[in-house]
C-alpha cells in the first residue's frame, strides 16, 4: 500500500504496492537488492516506512515494531533464523508468547499445543533437543512452530529453501501447501523462479526497489519472470560446446581436512581435474565444501590425504596461498566480502590484491600508480565492470560488479587452474550470464576449472563433471549432461550412486 | 580438636568473605546473562561502599546507609546502560570509566565532607553497621563444640547481609530458569535480533538487567564499608569486583557454579590469613607474599585449564543494533 523506504541515498522501496488475498500462497521475487527484503521487514515492524500504509484484512494498522505486526497475526521466518541456539526447542517457540510470568505453566500449555500442531501438519519437531544442534532444515521448522505458536494468521518466509537440500524443500512447500489449505495466508519471498513456480498462486515481480508486474502463477513462465526481473531478455541457459579434457593438472587424494575446532569437515576426498573441463561441486552449504576450498587453495593445513599439481605433490608442507599463486592456482573465494575483498579498498587496489608484488605494479617496493590504474581500467573494460571509476570504493559497487573484478583479477593473470567458490552468490542475473561466459571462455583456452556452488541450476549448467558432497565425503560423480535436479538432489541428501566411485 | 576448632573458623571466615563477592557475581550475572559487560562491578560496589558509609555516619542508621549505597550502585548501572545500551557505547570503555571515576572522586568528596584524609568516620555507634544477628542459644551451644561450635560460628552471628546473599543464590535461579523474566534476559545475551523479532524490546531488558546488578552491587559494596570493616577507606573493594568476575566466568555464568567458585575463592582467601606466620610441616613458614597471592594464583590456574571451556553469552559485548 504505497510503502517508500529510504536507507541514507539507497531508495529501497519506491511506492510499492503488495496485496495478498487470504488463504493463498503469494511469491514475491527479484534479484538480490530489488527490496524484497525490506518491504517485508517494513512489513514485521522491523523497519520504518517513511510513507505508506499497511492494512490487514481491509484495516490499516500501525506497525512500528515486531510487536505490533505480531499482534496483526504477523509471523515471519527471516532468512538468518532468530533463534537462541543453546536454548531447548520448547524455549525457542515460548520466547515472547510465554503465557504468564512464571514459566512452569506456560511450558506445558505450549507443549500440548506444538504437539498439536506437528500433528496437524506433520510439524514434527524434538521438543526438548538443544536448538543448535538440530539440523537447519528442522531449525527452520522451529521457526514455523513459533510463528504459529504467536497466533500468525499470515507467515511471511524470506528465502526459505537457501539452506535447503531440494527434498528438504519440497517437504516445506508440501508444508505451506497444508498451512494455506487450512486458510492461512503464506508470503514466499524468494530469487529463485523455480520456487515462484512450483507453489505460489499469484506473484508479485520487484525491480529495483519499486513492483514491475504481478500475475497468477499459472500465467506466466520462468523467462517471463526472469525478463521481469532483470528488465531485458535473458538466457537463463549457460551457452557452452562440449569440453576437450586434456591432462589431469590438480589431483586430490584421500584429502581429509578438520576445521578450526578440530571438527573433521572432508573425509578422505579423492578427485581429478583435466585442463580444459569445468568440474562442479554440489552440496548443501555445510558439507565440507568450504573446508576443501581452502585446502586446496592453501588457506587451510589438510590433516592427512595428498594434493598435487601437474603431477607434483604439493602436500604435506603445503605453500599457502601465495605459493599457489606463482603455481598458477587463481581462487575466486566463497565469501567475496571476507576474504574476496578488502572493503575499505578502491577497486584498483583490491584488483591487484595478492600479485601486488609483481612487476608490472611494483618496482623496488614502491607501486607503480599510473600502470595499476590503466591495467584496472583495461581489466574493467573487459569485464563490463561499471562504472568505469577504478578510485571508488569497492563496497560502492554492485554485487555483480564486484565479483567482476575478483574474477578479472583472478583470470587476468593466466592461471592454469582456476577455483572458484559460489560464481554468483549475491549477483544479478545480468551478471551470472556474463561470469558463467568467462568462466566457460576459460575452460575452452584449455584451464582447468573447479566450481563450488550450492545453486544447482548454475552447477548443472556449467559442469562439465559434477561431485557431490554431504557429509564431507564425495558420495557421487556425474557427468554434466546427465544429471538432474532429482538424482543430485537424492545424492546431496546421502544417498550414495551404485558404482560411482 | 584444635584441627576441628580451626577448620570451623576457617569457614566462619570463608562465609564472611565469600558474601560480597556471591552478592557481585550474581550482579553481574544478570547483566551479563543480558548481553552487559559487567566490568563497573568494581566502581558500582566502590561507590556503594562510600555512599552507605557516610550515610550511615552521618546519619546514623545502617538502613539508611544500605539504602545511598543501593542508589548510588544504582545510579551508575544505569548511566553504564544508557552509554552502552542507549547509545551503544564500548561496554569495557563505560565500565572502565566508571571505576576510574569513582577510584578517584569517592576519597575526594570523603576529604571534602569529612577532612578525615579521603576516609569516612569510623562506624562505632550502635545502629550504624549491620552487626551479627546471635541465633538462639548459639553462645550456650559452645558448650558443646562437636555440632555447638559449628552452629555458633557458621549459622549463627552472621550480618543480615550475609543470610541476604545465601538468599539470593536460589532467588536467582529461580528468577533465571523459573520466569518469564529469565527466559528473556536468557535470550537477550545470547541472541537479541531472536528477542527483538519476537516482540520484546532488548533495550528495556538491558535496562533492567543493569539496574539489578546495580541493587545488588549496591548491597556489596554495602557490606564492604558497613559490615566487613567500619568504615570507607580508599580503594577498599581492592579488586573484589573484578574476582567477582573471574568468578563468574568459572561459574560458567551459573549461580550455582558461581555460588562454589566464590567460596573456593574466599577458602583461598580466609586459609591465607590464617596460615599466615603458620609454619607447614616440611615446608617452613610461607612467605607472606606468596599467601596473600594464593587467590590470585587459583584464579590464573583454574582459568588456564581446570574448569574446561566457559562459553560466554553469544551477544555479551556487542551493542545492538538492527542494521547489520
Amino acid at each position: 500500500m504505497g510503502i517508500d523506504k529510504r536507507f541514507g541515498a539507497v531508495h529501497a522501496n519506491r511506492d510499492v504496492n503488495l496485496s495478498v488475498a487470504r488463504g493463498s500462497i503469494h511469491g514475491l521475487i527479484g534479484e538480490n537488492g530489488a527490496g524484497k527484503s525490506t518491504l517485508m521487514n517494513i512489513v514485521y515492524g522491523f523497519h520504518r516506512a517513511d510513507r505508506g500504509e499497511i492494512r490487514v484484512n481491509g484495516r490499516a494498522v500501525q506497525i512500528g515494531r515486531p510487536r505490533d505486526s505480531i499482534d496483526a497475526g504477523i509471523g515471519m521466518v527471516h532468512q538468518h533464523f532468530m533463534l537462541v541456539e543453546n536454548f531447548s526447542v520448547l524455549e525457542n517457540v515460548v520466547l515472547g508468547a510465554e503465557g504468564g510470568r512464571l514459566l512452569g505453566k506456560g511450558l506445558a500449555a505450549a507443549r500440548a499445543g506444538l504437539e498439536a500442531l506437528a500433528r496437524d501438519y506433520g510439524l514434527d519437531v524434538p521438543l526438548d533437543a538443544e536448538t543448535g544442534h538440530l539440523p537447519v532444515g528442522l531449525q527452520q521448522r522451529v521457526e514455523i512452530l513459533k510463528a504459529l505458536h504467536h497466533r500468525a494468521e499470515i507467515l511471511i518466509l524470506d528465502e526459505p529453501t537457501a539452506v535447503l537440500t531440494p527434498p528438504e524443500a519440497d517437504q516445506l512447500f508440501r508444508m505451506l501447501s497444508l498451512l494455506r489449505d487450512q486458510g492461512k495466508t503464506v508470503v514466499l519471498v524468494t530469487h529463485k523462479l523455480r520456487e515462484i513456480m512450483a507453489v505460489t498462486d499469484r506473484v508479485t515481480v520487484m525491480r529495483q526497489g519499486a513492483v514491475v508486474h504481478e500475475t497468477a502463477t499459472r500465467d506466466t513462465s520462468p523467462k517471463a519472470l526472469a525478463e521481469q526481473m532483470v528488465g531485458r531478455s535473458v538466457s537463463l541457459r549457460v551457452e557452452k560446446g562440449p569440453a576437450s579434457p586434456g591432462p589431469v593438472l590438480l589431483e586430490v587424494r584421500n584429502l581429509c581436512v578438520s576445521d578450526r575446532l578440530g571438527v573433521p569437515r572432508v573425509k578422505s576426498a579423492s578427485f581429478a581435474l583435466r585442463a580444459g573441463e569445468i568440474v562442479g561441486i554440489a552440496g548443501v552449504s555445510g558439507n565440507g565444501q568450504t573446508e576443501l576450498l581452502e585446502a586446496l587453495t592453501g588457506i587451510r593445513r589438510p590433516t592427512s590425504g595428498e594434493v598435487l599439481l601437474s603431477g607434483r605433490a604439493l602436500t604435506p608442507k603445503g605453500l599457502g596461498p601465495r605459493g599457489l599463486r606463482s603455481l598458477g592456482v587463481a581462487h575466486v573465494p566463497e565469501d567475496r566480502l571476507k576474504m574476496g575483498v578488502v572493503s575499505s579498498f578502491s577497486a584498483e587496489d583490491n584488483v591487484i590484491l595478492g600479485y601486488h608484488d609483481r612487476g608490472a605494479f611494483a618496482r623496488g617496493g614502491f607501486f607503480r600508480r599510473g600502470a595499476i590504474r590503466a591495467d584496472c581500467v583495461a581489466k574493467m573494460s573487459a569485464f563490463d565492470v561499471r562504472p568505469t571509476d577504478p578510485s571508488l570504493r569497492i563496497t560502492s559497487f554492485s554485487g555483480g560488479n564486484q565479483q567482476k573484478l575478483v574474477l578479472a583479477r583472478e583470470m587476468d593473470c593466466g592461471p592454469s587452474v582456476l577455483i572458484v567458490g559460489q560464481p554468483t552468490r549475491g549477483v544479478d542475473i545480468g551478471a551470472i550470464e556474463f561470469i558463467h561466459r568467462r568462466i566457460v571462455e576459460l575452460r575452452d583456452q584449455g584451464k582447468a576449472v573447479l566450481v563450488v556452488s550450492v545453486e544447482l541450476d548454475e552447477i548443472m549448467g556449467l559442469s562439465d563433471r559434477i561431485l557431490v558432497m554431504a557429509g564431507g565425503e564425495v558420495v557421487g560423480e556425474l557427468p554434466g549432461a546427465e544429471a538432474t535436479e532429482e538424482t543430485l538432489g537424492l545424492m546431496m541428501a546421502g544417498v550414495r550412486r551404485e558404482g560411482s566411485r | 580438636m584444635d584441627t576441628y576448632r580451626e577448620v570451623i573458623l576457617i569457614m566462619a571466615a570463608t562465609i564472611r568473605v565469600a558474601t560480597p563477592l556471591v552478592i557481585a557475581a550474581l550482579a553481574g550475572m544478570f547483566s551479563e546473562r543480558a548481553g552487559v559487560i559487567d566490568l563497573a562491578l568494581e566502581g558500582k560496589m566502590l561507590a556503594a561502599a562510600f555512599a552507605s558509609a557516610a550515610v550511615a555516619a552521618v546519619t546514623g542508621s545502617a538502613w539508611m546507609g544500605l539504602g545511598a549505597g543501593v542508589a548510588a550502585a544504582v545510579f551508575l548501572g544505569l548511566v553504564v546502560a544508557f552509554a552502552c545500551v542507549t547509545h551503544r557505547g564500548n561496554q569495557v570503555v563505560a565500565a572502565m570509566a566508571v571505576n576510574i571515576m569513582v577510584a578517584g572522586l569517592a576519597p575526594t568528596l570523603a576529604l571534602a565532607w569529612f577532612e578525615q584524609g579521603g576516609q569516612t568516620p569510623q562506624l562505632d555507634l550502635p545502629g550504624q553497621r549491620f552487626l551479627g544477628l546471635p541465633w538462639p542459644w548459639a553462645q550456650a551451644a559452645r558448650a558443646h563444640p562437636l555440632p555447638g561450635l559449628a552452629y555458633a560460628e557458621l549459622v549463627s552471628g552472621h550480618s543480615p547481609i550475609v543470610y541476604l546473599a545465601a538468599i539470593v543464590v536460589p532467588a536467582s535461579a529461580w528468577v533465571l530458569y523459573r520466569t518469564r523474566f529469565g527466559l528473556r534476559l536468557r535470550a537477550v545475551g545470547e541472541n537479541p535480533l531472536a528477542v527483538d523479532t519476537a516482540g520484546i524490546s532488548v533495550n528495556a531488558l538491558r535496562y533492567q538487567a543493569c539496574l539489578i546488578s546495580g541493587v545488588l552491587c549496591g548491597v556489596a559494596g554495602t557490606y564492604i564499608s558497613t559490615v566487613a570493616s567500619a568504615g570507607f577507606v580508599r580503594d577498599m573493594t581492592a579488586g573484589k569486583g573484578y574476582l567477582a568476575l573471574a568468578a563468574l566466568i568459572f561459574g560458567k555464568w551459573r549461580p550455582y557454579p558461581t555460588l562454589a567458585a566464590c567460596l573456593l575463592f574466599a577458602f583461598a582467601d580466609a586459609g591465607a590469613a590464617r596460615l599466615q606466620g603458620v609454619a607447614l610441616p616440611g615446608v617452613g613458614v610461607v612467605p607472606v607474599q606468596f599467601i596473600i597471592a594464593l587467590p590470585y594464583i587459583l584464579t590464573v590456574l583454574l582459568l588456564a585449564g581446570f574448569v574446561g571451556e566457559s562459553v560466554a553469552p553469544r551477544a555479551v559485548g556487542v551493542p545492538y543494533s538492527k542494521e547489520k
